[in-house]
């Protein structure tokens, strides 16, 4: 079980188990975004102008950390099998407070600890529907995906709170040594590190993919699935609270409506990432080729003066792909394989 | 009992790091917020500097698909192939505050001369919209100004003055000079309307208007329905009534929805500021004679002009320099870079057919 048994297993040897089946599926699926994200650079750089300068890199990088970063816990949330829909009003409930917090005059290094700890709060109100009261975890979180944003507007109304100090907002867009990585990519790049290791080189991260399978069967290995489920829930709440954060700082503008609709950019990256939407099934580094690809895709669009319509089109298409293409591959596979023992 | 004391533990980090970061951070007021190197108008303006030819001008709306903004931009659009330049509209398909920004970036990306924008938000462009000036883009914005500092020119449709004196000679007109009048307006705290509506008392004050008096101002807080009853109990109230004047959308529109299914419609005049496919039935059917607003076309006509000369370095956006607008004549800039567009537009029977907005 421990150690990567992937690696090894690429090549299927026909005694294979069905769960190795899916975990070299997987290792390709991953392999097939990187080679999709290269072949997309590479295309873009050569026909689309000003795709390939590091100032552009700059702009991909800051247009995708907020979607990167709540892609995070929302990746292992989904591998359970559950989802958090409410992550987008979340960051946008944050933004609001954040404004009034500033506008009461408390330092910003307490507003931020504070605006992050009300994320996790907010977080556990979902774990505590899901987890406490049974309750599917779709159906909470539109709930609150309507409840927070309504929230956030009774906070801030139509306002908006903008004079946050100019060293804040600069250091939200500001890169490495002048360059063109940004400290919020460095800052997502850690947070990636750290759920990715969870995710994948612990008993914990193993027990999602369990829960994800057959949540009866992980429950009955000794598995705490609602206390799990109930951390990353809160994990969530208060990885969106930083988005928030980082979000308001970026625009100089704390507002209600901020990042509204950006849960479903979340889910599509997470979905082109790769992980199954019934759980059990997906990598963190799947993930963030997702959103690395879909920004990239919308970046170079946008320079190649495609409309926005046009660009949602694709992006929508482009979510169906990923979620069409690898069933339908797991599909041939298993009957290809099965067919000989067990016809029909 | 060791949840309990991994709460406690949980709960002491949470206050220490509260208590240290409450010591000595920075508050509201304790440190500049706007940005130092914020550029003003810089460089010498060369009035008789001729346009420059093949200008890249990128208009950038609220949201694209958006009727206002299609006739805005449609406006910008011939004043850009009048001076001959390349012109193109981007935009995203929501007005969200921040969905302007990588539009921006995009632009500045692509070297354009010119972006013309109208902003979601004062704020969240600003960034975006310096670093494009820094890689050599003129901005130009309409409609909504971001804060002064993020941009070159501001083109403003209109000025209270201009819609308070507009306003007053529309409805003396209608009603013969001489009678009662009353003011629909929007919320009770809107700004706007609470500064239009003081000036249009200062206008009534001029001795050609001393017949005119306004009894009362009723608020329809933007609301069709409530606009709808607001326009009836203010025809109940005052028997008397010649005139009503809405310098709002939706009051206007819904005025004249009561107004043409009532018995006082052509006794009692209706005028304010609507747009014309709201207003079309209302006009055709003789309810209201004439209203106004800005034209939005000749506003993005004047902002593609104001960004052309700016690019080809006939103005710098200071107070007091000239602009030739083409059909729409010279401009004088005001203060804070601001270029007020005029007049508004007056629409009636004879000249309504003509705009789609």
């Amino acid at each position: 079980m421990a150690g990567d048994p992937a690696a090894v297993n690429v090549p299927a040897p026909p005694t294979e188990t069905t769960h190795g089946v899916l975990r070299s599926a997987l290792v390709r699926w991953d392999t097939a975004l990187l080679v999709v994200l290269a072949a997309v650079v590479v295309v873009a750089g050569v026909l689309v102008e000003g795709f390939a300068s590091g100032r552009n890199f700059q702009f991909l990088l800051l247009d995708v950390v907020a979607i990167a970063l709540i892609a995070l816990p929302l990746t292992l949330i989904v591998i359970t099998g559950e989802i958090d829909l409410s992550v987008a009003s979340t960051l946008g409930l944050c933004s609001a407070v954040m404004g009034q917090l500033w506008v009461a005059g408390l330092p910003l290094e307490l507003v931020v600890v504070l605006v992050v700890g009300l994320g996790a709060v907010l977080g556990a109100v979902n774990a505590v529907f899901v987890t406490k009261f049974a309750l599917p975890s779709l159906a909470v979180t539109i709930g609150t995906l309507a409840a927070y944003r309504g929230l956030a507007f009774v906070v801030l109304g139509d306002q908006a709170v903008a004079d946050f100090p100019f060293r804040w907002t600069d250091a939200a867009s500001s890169t490495v040594a002048d360059g063109a990585v940004p400290w919020a990519a460095v800052v997502t790049i850690v947070l990636a590190v750290v759920f990715g290791v969870v995710l994948h080189a612990t008993p914990f991260g193993r027990s999602l993919y369990a829960m994800g399978n057959n949540a009866e069967a992980a429950t009955f290995a000794g598995i705490r699935v609602a206390r799990a489920k109930f951390w990353l829930f809160v994990a969530s709440g208060a990885v969106s609270g930083l988005a928030g954060v980082y979000w308001t700082l970026r625009f100089a503008s704390a507002r209600a409506d901020n990042a509204a609709g950006l849960e479903l950019a979340v889910v599509a990256a997470v979905l082109l990432g790769g992980v199954s939407i019934f759980g059990g099934r997906g990598t963190l580094l799947g993930v963030l080729l997702g959103v690395l690809l879909l920004g990239a895709v919308r970046n170079a669009l946008q320079l190649a003066d495609v409309a926005a319509d046009t660009l949602n089109i694709v992006t929508g298409g482009l979510l169906i792909a990923s979620v069409v293409v690898p069933n339908v591959v797991a599909m041939s596979r298993t009957r290809l394989r099965r067919r000989p023992r067990h016809p029909a | 009992m060791s949840q309990l004391k991994r709460t406690l533990r949980l709960g002491l980090i949470t206050a220490t790091v509260l208590a240290v970061s409450a010591c000595g951070g920075t508050t509201r007021g304790s440190e500049e917020n706007t940005n130092p190197a914020g550029n003003q108008a810089t460089g010498q303006a060369d009035p008789d500097a001729p346009l420059t030819e093949g200008l890249d001008v990128a208009f950038l709306p609220k949201q694209v698909n958006n009727p206002y903004f299609t006739v805005a931009d449609g406006g910008g659009k011939s004043a850009v192939e009048e001076f001959k330049g390349n012109y193109k509209e981007v935009g995203p398909s929501e007005a969200g505050a921040s969905s302007q920004v990588s539009y921006i970036n995009t632009l500045s990306q692509q070297q354009t001369d010119v972006i013309v924008t109208s902003a979601n938000d004062p704020n969240a462009i600003c960034g975006a919209l310096n670093s494009a000036r820094q890689a050599g883009a003129k901005v130009v914005t309409f409609d909504s100004d971001t804060k002064p500092e993020c941009r070159d020119v501001f083109v403003n449709q209109v000025t209270g003055e201009g819609i308070a004196e507009n306003q007053v000679e529309l409805i003396a007109e209608q009603i013969g000079g001489e009678g009662e009048i009353a003011i629909l307006s929007a919320t009770p705290n809107a700004t706007n309307q609470n500064a239009w509506i003081e000036l249009m008392r200062e206008q009534l004050k001029k001795p050609e208007y001393s017949k005119i008096e306004i009894v009362a101002v009723a608020y329809g807080n933007d609301e069709d329905q409530k606009s709808f009853q607001e326009t009836q109990g203010l025809l109940r109230s005052y028997p008397d009534l010649k005139g009503i004047v809405s310098p709002t959308t939706v009051g206007v529109a819904a005025a004249a929805r009561y107004l043409s299914g009532s018995e006082y419609k052509g006794k009692v005049a209706l005028t304010g500021l609507g747009t014309p496919n709201q207003m079309r039935e209302f006009v055709k059917d003789g309810t209201v004679e004439a209203f106004a607003l800005w034209n939005p076309a000749d506003l993005g006509y004047l902002a593609a002009y104001a960004g052309a000369a700016l690019a080809s370095g006939q103005i710098t956006g200071a107070q007091g320099e000239k602009l030739e607008a083409g059909k729409l004549g010279e401009y004088t800039i005001g203060e804070d870079g601001v270029i007020v567009l005029g007049p508004p537009a007056v629409f009636d029977q004879a000249n309504i057919d003509q705009f789609d907005f």
